[in-house]
């Protein structure tokens, strides 16, 4: 029976490790769907990218407010992983703040900075539900936004808040066992922020002092496992993690400069009678574009997993600001919902099953898609750097290319290019006519 | 012809001589067709002939980048474009390309290269910074728009395509004007609502054309004249205007013509 709680504590450990890497494996599989790209050129550019942009959170800071409360709540996150470890240890051992010896007279001040951040945490989240429930930002409305994306939101602000109140509760009722001197809370020293809280708990007895304590610490490390499980699930919460290989993988290029399609280049130099580069004759292009999310490339997918819904991309959009259909984040956000519905098709159906289904015409429509100027304010404002554009573009490609169906004014548009080689309707022999201009 | 008359070299006569210009200057297809974008190509050939710059253009022989046809999705139909233009610039051995379209600059800067075309490619902007760098355009004091103000619109292509934000700035900085930002500037501007196709077509149903709601931010400022450095920025700002039915009093203006009337060309 000695030794109960520490198996209790091994088998949920196990058990969401479990979980977590089943999911890891199936994120990773469906990402590896997409179409490959080579990303792996200029490593120093690209750590230089994640130490800024992921690590650094450089972009979120072009809204100050928000930044700094998501910096608490960050910070918090990384901090509060070492009392994470003290505990898993202390679960698995059977030993009560191992740390506490190890660092000495030092214990309290670290305890201290936990609490510090887990007070900011928990105040950060406060807000945090505040700005979506009661101010109502307007950039957490939308479409897209009703539903689970909105629940999931509240769920994980709520969860966080409820994990920062247990681990406060236990130090505060810790403290008070140290200075009544109980059994098994050896003294470290006072906790300077939980100890203004102590008052509260004062008047009840040690019995139900170590049930406080108790009940916080598995609360605490339960709530940790399972909010570990349900970030993998299908949480934009998964950003906390994914953020980071997604800004490594960032595009380099000049925002403008609009993916290259190598397979066209052979067909269009055959064409005009030039000659064509042996070498790279990977012949029989699949599709032109994208329909489905197969058709995107991995880093698109990889994109759709990093996004947290901020909705910072629409609310810089200029179609979606004048009332189009066109939200950059309802993009991300149905490629995220297919890759996820196209792994479970592979999971319970087999890995060649066809749904009938397509990202474009069952989630995104040709309507939003034509909205989109390539203005690059969606990929400016993304604080992780999503490029919603590139998606946007290959759904185009496929319109286009694929299913010949473009707007009227763009077929004309294509018809003056090919034949008068300008998108209006002049002849080609007056280009030089505006040199009139010059001398009038 | 006169002696006051402007000359413009075409590559082809120039070839015929065996001489090469410094730079092509791209003219566009709204530079050579559309009758407002006319006056933005003669105003920049007229600074170019002022400053005895040594440029050609292509002439007949120029042709679409391209570009609309890319950002619409047909990339077949680009690369035919691109692939010719670029043989034609291969063959009269171009290094050195300036022009007035955001559009074109960005898609023989970024998007030539893969498909063959290497060049040094400058937008008129940062052109005619160099020229004020070097002293030969100069800061002379007064001028019409001595201490008006002056807003500039940046266009997508320059900016967050290609973080050119400061040098169409610096040259309006000559002017002696009072430049004021709109309340979304920088990598922050509002899109004037033509790229990624969208000038050859009729928009998506909304409650308002973008090119309104940036002209709304332009007049906030108070400025009477709009800068735009892009021939498709200035249609849609201008027609925003007419719009607000505010063309008496403020004009659009490219950074190119507010140059030449303060050099009074």
């Amino acid at each position: 029976m000695e030794f109960l709680p520490q198996v209790i504590f091994l088998i949920l450990l196990s058990v969401s490790g479990f979980f977590i890497t089943k999911s890891i494996l199936r994120i990773r599989r469906n990402i590896l769907l997409g179409r490959d790209i080579n990303l792996y050129d200029r490593p120093s550019e690209r750590l230089k990218m994640t130490a800024l942009v992921a690590l650094g959170q450089k972009k979120m800071f072009k809204r100050p407010l928000p930044a700094i409360l998501h910096l608490f709540v960050y910070v918090g996150f990384i901090i509060i992983n070492i009392e994470v470890l003290e505990i898993i240890i202390d679960g698995l051992l059977g030993t009560h703040r191992i740390f506490a010896p190890v660092f000495g007279g030092l214990y309290p001040s670290l305890i201290n900075i936990f609490e510090f951040l887990a007070i900011s945490v928990l105040v950060s989240c406060a807000i945090f539900l505040v700005r979506r429930n009661i101010i109502k930002v307007k950039r957490f409305d939308g479409e897209e936004m009703k539903r689970w994306p909105k629940l999931d939101a509240n769920l994980i602000l709520s969860i966080e808040i409820f994990l920062m109140i247990c681990f406060l509760s236990m130090n505060t009722s810790d403290g008070i066992l140290q200075t009544r001197g109980s059994e098994h809370y050896i003294a470290t020293g006072e906790f300077f922020f939980t100890s203004f809280l102590k008052p509260l708990f004062n008047g009840i007895d040690n019995s139900g002092l170590i049930f406080i304590e108790r009940f916080g610490w598995w609360a605490h490390i339960i709530g940790i496992l399972a909010f570990a499980m349900y970030v993998f699930t299908d949480s934009k919460h998964l950003h906390i993690f994914i953020s980071f290989p997604n800004t490594y993988f960032s595009k380099l290029d000049p925002a403008g400069k609009l993916s290259n399609m190598p397979e066209v280049t052979k067909e269009v130099k055959l064409m005009l009678n030039l000659p064509v580069d042996a070498g790279n004759d990977n012949s029989a292009p699949g599709r032109f574009g994208a329909k489905d999310v197969q058709d995107l490339t991995w880093k698109n997918l990889m994109e759709a997993y990093s996004c947290t819904e901020c909705g910072r991309c629409t609310s810089q959009c200029p179609a979606n600001l004048t009332g189009k259909k066109l939200s950059p984040r309802k993009i991300m956000m149905d490629t995220r919902d297919r890759l996820e519905e196209v792994g479970r098709n592979i999971e319970t159906k087999g890995k060649d099953h066809q749904d009938g289904k397509s990202l474009l015409g069952d989630y995104i429509t040709v309507e939003e898609i034509m909205a989109c100027t390539t203005c690059n304010a969606c990929v400016e404002a993304c604080p992780v750097n999503i490029d919603p554009v590139s998606i946007i573009l290959q759904l185009r490609r496929y319109k286009i290319m694929e299913e010949s169906q473009a707007p009227a004014s763009w077929n004309g548009m294509f018809s003056n290019i090919e034949n008068n080689f300008a998108p209006w309707k002049f002849s080609p022999s007056d280009r030089l006519n505006w040199v009139q201009k010059l001398n009038q | 012809m006169s002696e006051n008359m402007i000359n413009v070299p075409t590559m082809a006569e120039l070839a015929a001589k065996g001489v090469t210009p410094e730079i092509l200057f791209w003219v566009g297809c709204a530079g050579s067709f559309d009758e407002r974008a006319k006056s933005i190509t003669a105003a920049f050939v007229k600074i170019l002939n002022k400053l005895s710059v040594n440029f050609a253009v292509l002439g007949t022989e120029e042709s679409c980048t391209g570009e609309p046809a890319k950002r619409a999705g047909n990339e077949f139909l680009f690369q035919v474009q691109a692939v010719s233009n670029i043989e034609v610039l291969n063959a009269y051995g171009i290094k050195k390309i300036v022009t007035a379209c955001p559009h074109c600059f960005n898609t023989i800067k970024n998007e030539y290269p893969e498909l063959g075309g290497n060049y040094e490619v400058l937008h008129h902007s940062e052109f005619l910074q160099q020229l004020i760098n070097e002293g030969k355009i100069k800061l002379q004091g007064g001028g019409e728009f001595k201490g008006k103000k002056i807003t500039y619109h940046d266009s997508c292509y320059l900016g967050r395509s290609n973080n050119i934000y400061e040098a169409p700035r610096k040259v309006l900085e000559i002017l002696d004007a009072e430049l004021v930002e709109m309340k979304r500037s920088r990598t922050k501007g509002l899109c004037c609502g033509a790229g990624g196709a969208q000038m050859f077509k009729e928009p998506e149903p909304g409650f308002k054309d973008i090119n309104i709601e940036r002209t709304e931010e332009a007049i906030e400022t108070g400025a009477k004249v709009i800068a735009a450095a892009c021939p498709f920025c200035m249609t849609m700002l201008s027609d925003g205007v007419k719009n607000k039915e505010k063309e008496s009093e403020i004009k659009v203006y490219d950074i190119a013509e507010l140059i030449a009337k303060y050099e009074g060309l």
